[in-house]
């Protein structure tokens, strides 16, 4: 049987949720390299473990918690031997042979045996009615008892505990809960918030005996009570153990692999016998072992890919978060909260609404945070102390949140995502409500930011309901699940972030985009429509003058050098400096308007002219019209600098402190046509009444009597924020000094499509500052640079395809209905 | 098969695509990196974007309007979306392209967008 099929095989030994997402990995990469075979201890298909507390609660059943059916296997040629538990591997043969004799033959071999409940061996705990709660046969006997009997004591106040107590609790028995420490869930949970949760529990009538040690379970066949060892008791039909798990090495150990407290792997998921992975709860990596589910995700891409061959990608420990999967309790941990002398502490508490949050500080970042009755920020704090990002310039606000400051289209619903109806709309781009999402979420069995997006196009578009997404996510899955891995791939054809790609572009001198291919082991061979224009940008920032932009990895707007409407027709918006024209402009405007007959005219926010509805075949003819009024291109359409907004200043208006206007063109004339990660738009106000709202902007000048104020990083769009003060300076040379200079640092700095808003926030205004306020030299190098790749940007896109270039992208081939008209036209560009 | 000569491959960028002005509206003829050519009717299934604006990758473009992405030899959608477009039987010899639209002709009573699983 072994010589039936020449692929090699894989057998895994786990029909668990790591050991299953590894092959649904693999298959995603290489769905045909090997023979797969997976043996499951018990007797049903592969289902969500983390779920269990809710089909505990009867809130969700067992079917609706299954992965994978039997046909799923089937469909995949997978070989599937349910309830056959693997009793030894013989490593010398390469075979693995379960308890009813059955075998099989292996190439590589896959552990994922989980973890084991720990049961305390007090006297007692083999009785009749004493339980551990890990998989469906231990939820099926905890229901069956709360149907015959009325008292339940759960030892441990831990996570697992407290949702299988407020299980029982919700199938109408009496529970009590046994903790040995003094506090709940204390590797969770400050005191605190320890606190006011044992507060509602006990409001919702669950009992606690707080510092309480069990020296033995009672009764003859069936457990009666327990007794502790201060000599108290307590009456119980059943005994829930949940003090803890363990990782399951049995299987391991006995083949001699090398196991500590789980199975040792290192970076790529390999253990001891490099034919032989391990990924998911039974496995210790870099001294740490793990029971939640997010790691598990990670380890089981980083496997997969081993598994497939690529050898490319490294599994390097995961930071976890807690969310307590119990209805109507919203309570959020993550880090390490304990605090010390080198620590500090941000707390707000308000009893009345029952909202407590605390975050711990350390070095300038969030080491640890606990949040009790508000937890929508808590994948942000978490996203904070994964990234290490220092808070100095927001800790003011932290504790408030990342939506405080108004998010534009779901205003201040932006809390209670679990109390919302289903019908509230949580993402206002695409208009999906709650309900589609929760929907989609049990449908498809979607666990990602990144499945929900695909399947219900929630957070695709402007994002800014990431937040509440992943937030429904966390209630629907019941979430010790969190987000996204630490490290965000550019998109999938890559493992590398963007930091990482951007770093190897100027290490390694990558001057091409297949160059970044190959040095990076590109997936795929020309990219997709995610990286291709990212890597375009980073070579174009990076090498200036040698590298030759590439018109196809180019979004449709910035290779047709108009914005695209629904209609498939274009909009064109001519450069106004400073939004400063004449009466012969605005003529010339007019006529290209009337000549090709635009249907709506239209003000931008920029204080520009929008012709809207143009058809891509006169767009060379209007550019030329446009050119010889003295137009260029607007760059309405680029991720790229935008306008430069003024307000009269002080050549008009009795307020003004300086020439605006004046100042706002020369900004316009010097940073025109630069690219950048995503839109820049400046504006400057002639005095502090700020009539060109500067400080909505990406670089914001607000003009004084004494100089002149550099506000940086606004926003006025998903996500208003208000610019932070970057300087004052005295000239208007220094001011063109520090925009060149700052536009060229988020040029260097930033990720491709981050706006300088999420980008301040994430590096910190301190590091500009740092960088272009305190480092002179500094300053002026960026500010030569930008400069430098100023002297070949500024060329007239417009001109250039007026004047024939690229024609390709502007006139369609002859039609096809009829004879050819004419000669084949200027289609060879 | 009624082959009519559109262009020359030299005529369609690498990783691009073309418009070819059809009887029944436009068809986006594409060329990949490896100077394959497919020809799709230029309608997202989605909301009718057009498909030759968009990004080619592979062997699938990205719609300009919402990032969907099409197959390019089915026409249909990929990933977690559905739907499709008609795709037209289009080949290359020489350097010369050649599209046959005589499918969509006697279809011409059809919707617009027509079943996929024509597509040659």
């Amino acid at each position: 049987m072994d010589t039936a099929n020449e692929k090699p095989r894989l057998v895994l030994v786990g029909n668990g949720m790591a050991g299953m997402r590894t092959v649904e990995e693999l298959l995603k990469l290489k769905p045909d390299m090997y023979h797969i075979t997976v043996f499951g201890a018990e007797p049903w298909g592969n289902y969500n473990r983390i779920m269990l507390s809710p089909v505990l609660a009867s809130e969700k059943t067992v079917d609706e918690i299954m992965l994978n059916d039997d046909a799923w296997y089937a469909e995949r040629g997978i070989t599937l031997h349910k309830g056959r538990r693997i009793e030894r591997i013989d490593r010398v043969n390469r075979r693995v042979i379960a308890e009813d004799g059955t075998e099989a033959p292996y190439d590589r071999l896959l552990l994922a045996t989980g973890s084991d409940p720990v049961m305390i061996p007090v006297p007692g705990h083999e009785l009749e009615g004493v339980v551990a709660f890990r998989d469906i046969h231990d939820v099926d006997a905890m229901l069956a008892a709360s149907r015959a009997h009325r008292h339940a004591v759960v030892i441990g106040g831990g996570l697992l505990g407290l949702e299988a107590a407020n299980g029982l609790m919700r199938q109408g028995m009496e529970v009590t809960v046994v903790h040995l420490m003094d506090h709940l869930m204390e590797r969770q949970l400050d005191a605190e918030a320890a606190g006011m949760l044992r507060g509602s529990l006990e409001e919702r009538g669950m009992r606690f005996r707080m510092a309480h040690q069990t020296e033995t379970i009672l009764g003859e066949d069936r457990v009666t009570g327990v007794r502790f060892t201060d000599g108290s008791e307590v009456a119980a039909d059943l005994v829930v153990m949940a003090v803890g798990i363990r990782p399951n090495t049995a299987l391991a150990e006995s083949a001699g692999l090398h196991c500590d407290r789980g199975v040792v792997v290192n970076d790529t998921m390999q253990t001891y016998d490099p034919s032989i992975y391990a990924v998911g709860e039974c496995v210790q990596h870099r001294g740490a072992t793990y029971g939640l589910v997010a790691p598990l995700w990670e380890q089981a891409k980083v496997c997969a890919n081993h598994l497939a061959e690529y050898g490319i990608g490294r599994y390097e420990g995961s930071m976890t978060s807690t969310k307590l999967k119990v209805t109507g309790i919203d309570l959020f941990s993550a880090g390490d909260f304990t605090g010390d002398e080198t620590t500090e502490d941000l707390v707000f508490k308000d009893a009345a609404r029952g909202v407590y949050k605390r975050l711990v500080l350390k070095d300038n970042r969030i080491q640890g945070a606990v949040l009790y009755g508000d937890t929508l920020d808590g994948s942000w704090y978490f996203q904070l102390m994964r990234d290490a990002t220092p808070v100095a310039d927001i800790r003011e606000n932290l504790l408030f949140g990342q939506a405080h400051i108004g998010d534009s289209g779901h205003g201040d619903e932006a809390s209670r995502v679990a109390a919302m109806p289903d019908e509230a709309e949580i993402c206002g781009c695409n208009g999906v409500c709650k309900g589609e999402i929760v929907q989609a979420i049990s449908e498809h069995k979607l666990f990602t930011l990144e499945d929900v997006r695909a399947h219900t196009k929630a957070s695709n578009s402007c994002g800014s309901c990431t937040g509440l997404v992943e937030s429904v996510l966390a209630t629907t899955l019941g979430g010790d699940y969190s987000d996204a891995p630490a490290k965000k791939p550019v998109c999938a054809c890559t493992d590398h972030s963007h930091d990482e790609v951007r770093a190897a572009i100027s290490r390694d001198g990558l001057k091409t985009m297949d160059a970044v291919f190959e040095a990076l082991d590109w997936k795929t061979p020309n990219g997709c429509h995610v990286c291709r224009p990212a890597l375009n940008y980073y070579l174009l920032a990076a090498w200036p003058k040698d590298y030759q932009d590439d018109a196809q990895s180019r979004f449709i707007n910035e290779r047709a050098h108009g914005n695209i409407q629904k209609d498939g027709t274009y909009s064109v918006v001519p450069r106004i400096w400073g939004g400063v024209t004449t009466p012969a402009e605005l003529r010339a405007i007019a006529e290209v308007a009337e000549r090709y007959q635009v249907p709506t005219v239209k003000f931008t926010g920029g204080q520009r002219i929008d012709l809207l509805g143009v058809q891509k075949t006169d767009l060379p003819a209007m550019w030329r019209d446009l050119g010889d009024a003295g137009f260029v291109s607007g760059h309405a359409y680029g991720k790229a600098l935008r306008t430069v907004k003024t307000c009269v200043g002080s050549e008009w208006c009795r307020f003004g402190t300086q020439d605006s206007t004046g100042l706002g063109i020369q900004l316009e004339r010097m940073t025109w046509g630069s690219w950048t990660p995503h839109k820049f738009k400046m504006a400057v106000s002639g005095c502090p009444r700020n009539c060109a709202e500067a400080t909505i902007k990406d670089l914001g000048v607000v003009c004084v009597d004494s100089g002149y104020e550099l506000h940086v990083g606004g926003n006025g769009g998903v996500k208003v924020r208000a610019t932070d003060f970057l300087c004052k300076v005295e000239t208007e040379a220094e001011v063109l000094e520090y925009a060149g200079a700052f536009m060229q640092f988020y040029r260097e700095d930033a990720r491709y499509l981050e706006r300088t808003a999420p980008w301040i926030e994430r590096v910190g205004l301190t590091r500009v500052k740092e960088r272009l306020v305190d480092d002179a030299d500094n300053r002026a190098a960026l500010y030569a640079r930008f400069l430098e790749s100023q002297e070949v940007a500024q060329v007239d896109p417009w001109a250039e395809r007026a004047a024939g270039h690229a024609a390709h992208e502007f006139i369609p081939i002859r039609p096809v209905d009829g004879p050819p008209k004419g000669p084949r036209p200027e289609v060879s560009a | 098969m009624s082959w009519i000569a559109i262009c020359h491959l030299a005529d369609i960028p690498p990783l691009g695509a073309r418009v070819v002005a059809g009887p029944q509206g436009d068809i986006a003829v594409f060329r990949t990196a490896d100077d394959r050519v497919f020809a799709l009717r230029d309608q997202c299934p989605h909301k009718g974007g057009p498909l030759s604006q968009g990004i080619v990758h592979g062997e699938r473009v990205t719609c300009p309007l919402h990032n969907w992405v099409i197959d390019l030899q089915s026409g249909a959608a990929t990933g977690a979306d559905s739907g499709c477009t008609h795709a037209f039987p289009i080949r290359v010899t020489e350097g010369q392209v050649w599209l046959d639209l005589s499918a969509a002709a006697a279809d011409s009573d059809a919707a617009p967008v027509v079943d996929c699983r024509e597509a040659g």
